[in-house]
């Protein structure tokens, strides 16, 4: 269990896989905004004892949590497809999204997630909270406390905060619904289902029996990676599960350091192009960038986007993906998306099942997936 | 007397050890001829009957009902699989993690569902799993077939079809398989 706990203090001082091992210093996150001031400060108390109980990254789970999660996810799946898609697995517990950032598809996910498992949800909006009025996020977390849910859904731009929140708390979950530039496990977990599930829908290799899922599989992630909280968590995910996985991008949209990465980095798309089995392309994040990294949208598009004549040179059955909300005709060709080569939608149809899969495993089953 | 891992026995698993073999492989093929000549003759026909195996242990007892009344009436019965965890009132108090996705291959308004387990212990499993049912539809009917009824039940339920009624202590375990019905008990690891 420590070994956990230090790997969850581990992760929020360098947002890359824990099993890289985290001496070397110089690689320490820049690319998230200084959450080693996070750890460092005395007055925030360290992960609370049982940091499962929480999802805040990826590395909570391990490749075999993710496993199971994704298991589990197929008898939701399997949920939301009835006519009544509602179990009453959580009756009587709540759920409160505290969504410091804007969100559309996470939030009304989790939500929807939380409803088809008959669970209560109490929604959190900053623009009309007593946030307005000043109060902190202590004491905003510790008054949702008190009136006795069971767990949070936190986003908020700061990398770290869902550990803070974890560490105030005492008896709800928290789930980090995306924070800052570091982690959205979540979302890396919903595409990892997604690329399992379409291909074996689309009659590709299944792994064999003992081997991971996404084992052997090339994917390429392209785009914005500094930026982007997704890339760290989809990388961490999909590399657990066997995955080898190419980085492509601008040089300025790359972290500054990739050391200890399990990752190729390319900044020719083309030459890439024709090996991948899956192409994951990532929103631009203007309102996150400082400062001038790209000369033009336009250069841009013509350097990095999935054009029509690209899209055209992506082997037989190769996914296109996108986390949304998708800017069309920069990262991805309006037509492109459209493409039954993408599975846009299918990802966020399969959102609704993973994040019941998550609330189910933290607030029902009883079962702590991390201590297998 | 056999040994066999049962990872999913709550409340953590362990292993079983049979002590009394009460029914041979055979006794049960013969349990499994004379409950599905018993669905045929009871609903006069297998027209609207869809046989649903619980998981995990009902699942193959289901398939061998519905392969023998295929044999017998020349038609064949839809059969479905349904995992009642979200249904349960245990949750919470143990570990429940469903096995797999439930599969119910038609609509069952208007049908007759005949649920088939291995063991009825304290009927909580049936009644989670008429709470599942509800959610894929009205069935006209719903019936119950077991291998083994072991008593000590905890609700109003009771069985239609039954291979073998077996007086049993609380803390004891059946284990029922093609290989036969063998009483004995958990160890854990």
């Amino acid at each position: 269990m420590n070994a956990r706990e230090d790997a969850a203090v581990a992760s929020l001082h360098t947002p890359r896989p824990a099993a890289q091992g985290s001496s070397d210093d110089e690689d320490r996150g820049r690319g998230a905004r200084d959450p080693e001031d996070l750890g460092t400060d005395p007055a925030i108390p360290p992960p609370p004892a049982r940091s499962h109980r929480h999802l805040l990254s990826i590395d909570d789970l391990g490749p075999d949590g993710i496993e199971e999660l994704l298991h589990l996810t197929d008898s939701f799946v399997e949920v939301c497809a009835r006519p009544i898609p509602k179990v009453p697995a959580l009756r009587g517990k709540t759920v409160v999204s505290l969504f410091f950032e804007d969100s559309t598809r996470t939030r009304l996910s989790f939500e929807t997630a939380a409803k088809r498992l008959s669970a209560d949800v109490m929604t959190f909006s900053v623009s009309s909270s007593s946030v307005k009025k000043g109060e902190s996020l202590r004491d905003t977390v510790e008054t949702i406390e008190a009136m006795g849910i069971h767990a949070v859904v936190v986003r908020h731009s700061g990398s770290g905060v869902p550990w803070q929140i974890a560490g105030w708390l005492h008896g709800p979950s928290v789930i980090n619904g995306g924070d800052g530039w570091h982690e959205h496990p979540t979302q890396a977990l919903l595409d990892c289902y997604t690329v399992r599930r379409e291909r074996a829908a689309r009659g590709g290799l299944l792994p064999g029996r003992g081997q991971r899922s996404l084992e052997g599989l090339r994917i390429a992630v392209v785009g914005d990676i500094r930026h982007s909280r997704v890339a760290r968590s989809d990388v961490l995910a999909f590399t657990a599960l066997g995955a080898h996985v190419t980085l492509i991008g601008p040089p300025t949209l790359m972290p500054p350091s990739l050391a200890g990465w399990p990752v190729e980095v390319s900044h020719d798309i083309d030459s890439v192009l024709p090996k991948l089995d899956v192409i994951y392309l990532l929103r631009l994040q203007r309102e996150r960038m400082q400062e001038a990294l790209l000369p033009s949208l336009r250069e841009y598009t013509a350097t990095y986007g999935l054009t029509r004549a690209r899209a055209r040179r992506l082997p037989e059955g190769a996914l296109i993906m996108h986390p949304g909300p998708v800017n069309r005709g920069v990262e991805i060709a309006a037509e492109v998306a459209d493409l039954p080569s993408s599975v846009i939608t299918h990802q966020v149809t399969n959102g609704v099942a993973v994040r019941m899969a998550v609330l189910y495993l933290l607030l029902g089953s009883g079962v702590d997936l991390a201590a297998a | 007397m056999a040994e066999r891992e049962r990872a999913l026995t709550p409340p953590f698993g362990g292993v079983f050890v049979g002590r009394t073999t009460v029914m041979e492989p055979e006794d049960v093929r013969r349990a499994i001829w004379r409950m599905a000549h018993e669905i045929i003759e009871r609903n006069h026909g297998i027209e609207a009957v869809v046989l649903v195996g619980l998981q995990t242990g009902g699942v193959w007892i289901a398939s061998q009902l519905a392969r023998v009344i295929g044999e017998v009436s020349g038609e064949d019965v839809a059969v479905g699989t349904l995992d009642v965890a979200f249904y349960r009132d245990d949750i919470g108090l143990r570990p429940v993690l469903p096995e797999a996705a439930t599969q119910i291959p038609v609509d069952l308004t208007g049908r007759t569902v005949v649920l088939v387990d291995d063991v009825l212990f304290t009927g909580r499993t049936i009644r989670a799993a008429l709470g599942a049912l509800n959610d894929y539809g009205r069935a006209r009917a719903i019936q119950l077939a077991v291998m083994v009824d072991r008593g000590h039940r905890e609700l109003p339920i009771r069985p239609d079809y039954v291979g073998k009624n077996l007086p049993t202590r609380r803390d004891e375990m059946v284990d029922v398989s093609e290989a036969g019905v063998v009483i004995g008990d958990m160890r854990s690891r």
